[in-house]
């Protein structure tokens, strides 16, 4: 009974430790990393390849929070906001940049749509955020001044 | 546990859990060139940060090289109570990655 009683416990454990593979394996392929759209050198060519199109609406729903001056383009604080439902991603252009996608921020359901993070600018430039919400594109654009550049050195 | 590169300050107030957390990583963009040698300096940053909480996702990032040097973000999700764990696991360009943890305050 007792080789029965062990051997079973090791079968249910192997089984559990499979399944958590199982659960976890999936969600990390899903919401891969987008190599194309990182690494294109055109904003219109990066959303594309991040979103299958560029077409986007500017909305006054979503709120890009951005310095007007960046004294160090190194730094940039910038925070997305936006009142919309459905929010699935949201990203985060910098034009003049080498690479203009900055990051795309996967939200499931339950995470707010709201996120900060700091961004690095090579020259002045305008950001743009994109919101996918409800399957649809919207987005946000501020013009931000760089004093000292935060690429290269 | 080994000490991780993630410094995580998560606190639940209400239904909401917010999240703020700073990595320590040059996030190197493969552009800047030493400056004795003039060699470039090969590319090395965070390309993903997943953070999970009881077992579900709760924020992604995909990040690029635009994003500064000690990255920090700041997200809120739903749920969470004090005293529970936070998964975060993060994934470089170059294929490191691990997994560490955050407790709930």
């Amino acid at each position: 009974m007792s080789i029965n009683r062990r051997s079973l416990l090791k079968a249910i454990a192997a089984g559990g430790a499979l399944a958590g593979c199982g659960v976890l394996m999936p969600r990390l392929a899903l919401a891969a990393w987008a190599e194309k759209a990182f690494t294109a050198e055109e904003q219109t060519v990066a959303m594309q390849e991040l979103y299958g199109s560029a077409e986007h609406e500017h909305t006054t729903e979503v709120i890009l929070k951005a310095p007007d001056i960046a004294e160090n383009g190194a730094v940039v604080p910038v925070t997305v906001s936006t009142g919309l439902e459905n929010v699935e991603t949201i990203s985060i252009f910098v034009e003049n940049n080498p690479t203009p996608l900055a990051a795309e921020f996967v939200l499931p359901a339950g995470t707010q749509a709201k996120v900060s993070t700091r961004i690095r600018m090579g020259q002045t430039s305008k950001v743009t955020t994109v919101v996918k919400a409800g399957g649809k594109l919207y987005s946000a654009a501020k013009e931000v001044k760089v004093t000292i550049g935060g690429c290269g050195g | 546990m080994a000490k991780g590169i993630l410094r995580v300050k998560a606190k639940t107030a209400g239904d909401l859990t917010s999240v703020k957390m700073l990595a320590k990583h040059a996030m190197e963009t493969g552009l800047r060139k030493d400056k004795k040698t003039g060699d470039k300096i090969p590319a090395k940053y965070l390309q993903e940060i997943q953070v999970s909480h009881a077992g579900k996702v709760v924020f992604q990032a995909n990040l690029g090289t635009a994003i500064s040097k000690n990255p920090y973000f700041s997200f809120s999700f739903a749920g969470g109570a004090k005293g529970e764990e936070l998964q975060l696991s993060w994934k470089e360009n170059t294929g490191n990655s691990a997994t560490e943890t955050a407790k709930i305050k």
